[in-house]
């Protein structure tokens, strides 16, 4: 195994030499830091063994946006290459390596985990819980996120990266037509990573129906706890079809089974449909909790209840149930025949209702209301009219006979980077805004962020608006160069440039952030943009218990009552202070992490040895967390005493 | 109060911890979600295998294959210790923690009969040239009974766990709980078998 | 409720030997019919699946307690929305691939 490892380094390109170096340089760099500044305690004490979803929720925000940074690099690679005709920046192998990773990358390893960044932040807060339902399994949800996203990126540096599309469809995929570790790497940091997504689905679920403050009822939660609510209902049950379509593909690859082969009576297809059994609710797992966050904003932004607040609730389930009749929208190119596919395709447009309803009660709690113009409106403003088009051209792709046109075009690039970056993208952004004083103590430069809202959003439109054309001349995804006689070159220059105007977007995200640390403006109220919901009822950064007392609530928009009650002299009502109840801090999780990661890396390789060792690494990690008795601490009252009046600056 | 039978609801009194009950109930709830999950991931192993059954490439077919004794007795075994499980969480309630025992010991050992069945099952179809790389039917087949088994194994292994737990602490909230969701997960491995039974092997052997 | 201190009054366990003893005839009879075949092959499917889906309800009723309940009982609805993705899953994978039979 070493050895190839090494042969495989010597022979690869420049750049993946010069990457391999790099890594090694910032790793001893990271290591030579934490051991000069005396940090490796803390990052121990305080990060990795933490169970704190606070904690946890920066750490999947921190990953999300390195991964998007990584993701990003990727697309503008792509961009470059395919900037002018008969351009050979990236040869072909390099660059199917590239657009597998940057989808992967992008759905799986940022769009996830930047969610379950929002969950851990804010869910807990937002119902008056002190923590979620299973403390320990977030943290070894967060532990199997970040070892299946490690090995996935080692690959291209240990190996070379999977080159079958972020969907890795066989035959391709199989072992006769993709002999190296990738596709390996693919199936299996992904497996690891979907244990975790399925163990944070059933945590936030129990979290949210058992552990909401006395008085909230269901009809009385946050919009953005219903969004999670449905999110996660959506993973429980979509991400197994995924879990068994991987398990199934490693097999044929490890095993020499024969589910997805073209001989022996494999069937490629049944990949496909497994595939996106998982595949489409994915897409609704991630726009869900983004609708979740546009309903906050608006509502907070307006200063007004949402609009229509039953119909927002009714139809978020509707599409999580919904999204699990559309899935085979993705292949009716197979030809599956007229019945199947008619069936899919209505599914597929009836979708388009629900979300319909949502996008009109958000204008209609814009409409008269007095729009404060922040940063995360600001995005909201802009996901608005970007989701209408991008929804308008995924009816245009649902139509079945008309799909055959379209399918595998740019025209269906352009639309799910509109529905996925204005939609998703743009709504995680307005939540990262948006909650970032809550948890950080401090805002967001506004001006920065303006830059960066401008040069993102113009240069979202520039990127993809020549690809629905370029689509329509005949340009097919996946391509890596074309000749210059295909008349595409001036659009593809165009779009590039939309890429690179993208780009700078994210420099100005990155600059804000660094910048704000230092001179951002510290947020001393604990609730800085006038907000709705309970978490805007405790001091920012948030106290590790959370809640001193646990809140008492009687109506909607729990926190703005209690304001408007304290106007008139009336206490709001608290449960008494009692001492706290806090799960102990464990290593568990991140060892666990590690053994899956053991695992799934001898696996990739075929080393049953090491594979096995890892495996029993896991089955002890289990077993020493079911034998061992942990029973928490408790927070005496005289201690929250202390540390309210310290926060609250009493 | 009416009678709730199965599920404990323990003195919160009678615990060290404050909120005991609560706990008990939200893990409860919790493994309920998960075995849905499970129950779709399964879904997924059934529809490959259903695809695929009659993809033999002119190996062995499901006719030639199955050997109506032997699932029939892996049948029997698996339903009888669904039971015997069953009896074990319902001395919970008696406080009984030697019938408990006594009980769990009886499901843990039809629980390895059973995997030793199946596993002589399995040798005995590969050394027959019936390997899960022979064709895409037995490919679904193996995957499909074996996911099943290796749920089993591991039942076993977490009955054996809660077994030593229960010595040690007695019944409390933790243990009782415990053992409530292992039953749990006990009763909802015949669900799955019940299915196998059916769709597997029964219309396997179906003229 | 019960609590855990005082034990319950000992009684014969009805309802797990109910449920075996069901169980156990369910499995004799769908063995019984599948080897004898008095019926037609579609039929007997439906039969078997019957058979099947009570073997199940015994499962859930008798032995797990599905239907037992403190407070709402979102378990009984996670598991029917369980069983409502397995039918979505099973039969959709099974009406989407029969293309296949054309052409393998």
């Amino acid at each position: 195994m070493l050895k190839s490892l090494i042969s495989y380094l010597q022979n690869a390109n420049l750049m993946i030499q010069i990457s391999a170096v790099a890594i090694i340089l910032t790793l001893v760099g990271i290591v030579f830091a934490l051991t000069y500044f005396k940090k490796w305690g803390w990052l121990w004490r305080e990060w990795i063994t933490t169970v704190d979803h606070k904690k946890i929720g920066i750490m999947y925000l921190v990953c999300a946006l390195l991964m998007f940074f990584r993701g990003g690099v990727d697309a503008l690679l792509m961009r470059t290459q395919l900037a002018f005709p008969n351009l050979h920046f990236l040869n072909a192998q390099h660059y199917d390596e590239i657009f597998t990773t940057h989808g992967t990358i992008m759905i799986l390893f940022m769009a996830m985990p930047f969610i379950f960044a929002m969950f851990n932040l804010v869910v807990p807060l937002q119902i008056g819980a002190r923590d979620v339902a299973f403390p320990f399994l977030n943290a070894v949800s967060f532990w199997l996120f970040f070892f299946g996203a490690m090995l996935f990126n080692l690959s291209f540096v240990l190996g070379g990266s999977p080159d079958a599309g972020w969907v890795g469809y066989p035959p391709l995929s199989e072992l006769p037509y993709s002999p190296g570790p990738g596709v390996n790497y693919y199936v299996l940091g992904i497996q690891i990573s979907g244990i975790g997504s399925i163990a944070t689905g059933i945590n936030f679920i129990v979290t949210i129906l058992k552990m909401r403050a006395p008085g909230m009822t269901l009809m009385r939660m946050p919009l953005f706890t219903w969004s999670v609510l449905a999110s996660c209902i959506v993973i429980i049950f979509a991400f197994p079809a995924l879990t068994v379509a991987l398990a199934l593909l490693g097999m044929d690859r490890i095993f020499g089974t024969h589910f997805f082969t073209m001989l022996h009576g494999g069937n490629p297809m049944m990949y496909i449909n497994l595939f996106w059994v998982w595949g489409h609710p994915e897409v609704y797992i991630v726009i869900l909790p983004a609708y979740g966050i546009f309903s906050e904003v608006v509502s907070t932004f307006c200063r007004k209840y949402i609009f229509g607040y039953k119909s927002m609730v009714v139809s978020l389930m509707m599409i999580s149930i919904i999204s699990y009749f559309v899935w085979v929208h993705h292949f009716f190119t197979m030809g599956a025949g007229p019945g199947v596919n008619s069936f899919f395709a209505v599914a597929s447009m009836a979708v388009g209702i629900p979300t319909g309803v949502k996008v009109f009660n958000w204008l209609f709690t814009m409409f008269r209301g007095r729009i404060r113009i922040t940063l995360p409106m600001l995005w909201t403003l802009a996901f608005i009219p970007c989701f209408a088009v991008g929804g308008a051209t995924g009816i245009m792709l649902a139509v079945a006979p008309a799909d055959y046109q379209f399918h595998n075009s740019y025209f269906l690039i352009a639309h799910f980077h509109q529905v996925l970056i204005g939609g998703v993208v743009y709504g995680l952004l307005a939540g990262m805004y948006f909650w970032w004083p809550k948890i950080l103590g401090f805002k967001l430069n506004e001006t920065l962020g303006k830059w960066a809202f401008w040069f993102f959003n113009l240069g979202f439109y520039v990127c993809f608006m020549p690809q629905y054309a370029l689509g329509f001349m005949g340009m097919t995804r996946r391509v890596y160069t074309y000749p210059a006689e295909s008349g595409w070159g001036t659009l593809n220059f165009v779009s590039t440039i939309g890429a690179f105007m993208m780009g700078i977007g994210f420099l100005f995200i990155v600059a804000q952030i660094l910048y704000s640390i230092r001179h951002g403006e510290r947020d001393t109220t604990g609730d800085p943009w006038d907000g709705r919901t309970l978490e805007w009822s405790l001091p920012s950064p948030v106290p590790h218990y959370n809640f001193a007392q646990i809140p008492v609530v009687d109506d909607m928009d729990a926190w703005w009552k209690m304001k408007q009650q304290q106007k008139e002299g009336i206490q709001p009502q608290k449960e008494p202070l009692k001492p706290i109840h806090m799960p102990s801090p464990s290593s568990l999780p991140f060892f666990m992490g590690l053994a899956f990661f053991i695992c799934g890396f001898g696996l990739v390789f075929n080393q049953f040895t090491i594979a096995t060792i890892g495996l029993i690494g896991v089955v002890i990690c289990m077993l020493w967390r079911s034998l061992e008795k942990d029973t928490g601490y408790y927070i005496s009252v005289e201690e929250i005493k202390k540390n309210e009046a310290a926060v609250r600056g009493l | 109060m009416v009678e709730t039978t199965g599920r404990p609801i323990p003195d919160p009194k009678s615990s060290k911890h404050l909120h005991g009950t609560e706990e008990e109930e939200k893990n409860i709830l919790g493994f309920w979600i998960f075995l849905s999950t499970d129950l779709v991931l399964f879904a997924c192993l059934f529809a490959t295998y259903l695809v695929l059954r009659t993809h033999t490439d002119g190996g062995p077919t499901t006719a030639q294959l199955f050997d109506i004794p032997m699932f029939t007795l892996e049948t029997f075994i698996l339903l009888t210790s669904s039971f015997t499980c069953g009896l074990a969480v319902r001395e919970m309630r008696y406080n009984n923690l030697r019938r408990l025992l006594g009980w769990l010991a009886v499901t843990v050992l039809l629980g390895l009969i059973f995997v030793g069945i199946e596993a002589s099952e399995f040798l005995s179809y590969s050394s027959e040239g019936a390997t899960m790389q022979r064709s895409a039917f037995l490919s679904g087949f193996f995957t499909l009974v074996g996911t099943h088994g290796l749920h089993v194994s591991l039942g076993i292994v977490w009955m054996i766990s809660v077994g030593i737990q229960l010595l040690r602490d007695r019944i409390h909230p933790t243990t009782a709980r415990k053992l409530f969701n292992a039953g749990l997960y006990w009763h909802f491995l015949d669900v799955v078998w019940v299915m196998i039974y059916t769709v597997v092997y029964l219309m396997g052997v179906m003229k | 409720m019960k609590n855990i201190g005082q034990p319950a009054k000992r009684t014969f366990p009805w309802s797990h030997v109910t449920g075996y003893v069901g169980s156990i005839v369910l499995t004799v009879l769908a063995l019984l019919f599948t080897v004898k075949a008095p019926f037609s092959q579609g039929s007997l499917i439906t039969i078997l699946l019957g058979f099947a889906i009570l073997q199940i309800l015994i499962q859930l009723i008798f032995f797990m307690h599905i239907t037992e309940k403190n407070g709402p009982a979102y378990h009984s609805i996670a598991i029917a929305l369980g069983f409502l993705f397995t039918f979505a899953v099973v039969a959709g994978s099974i009406w989407v691939m029969t293309f296949g039979s054309q052409v393998q």
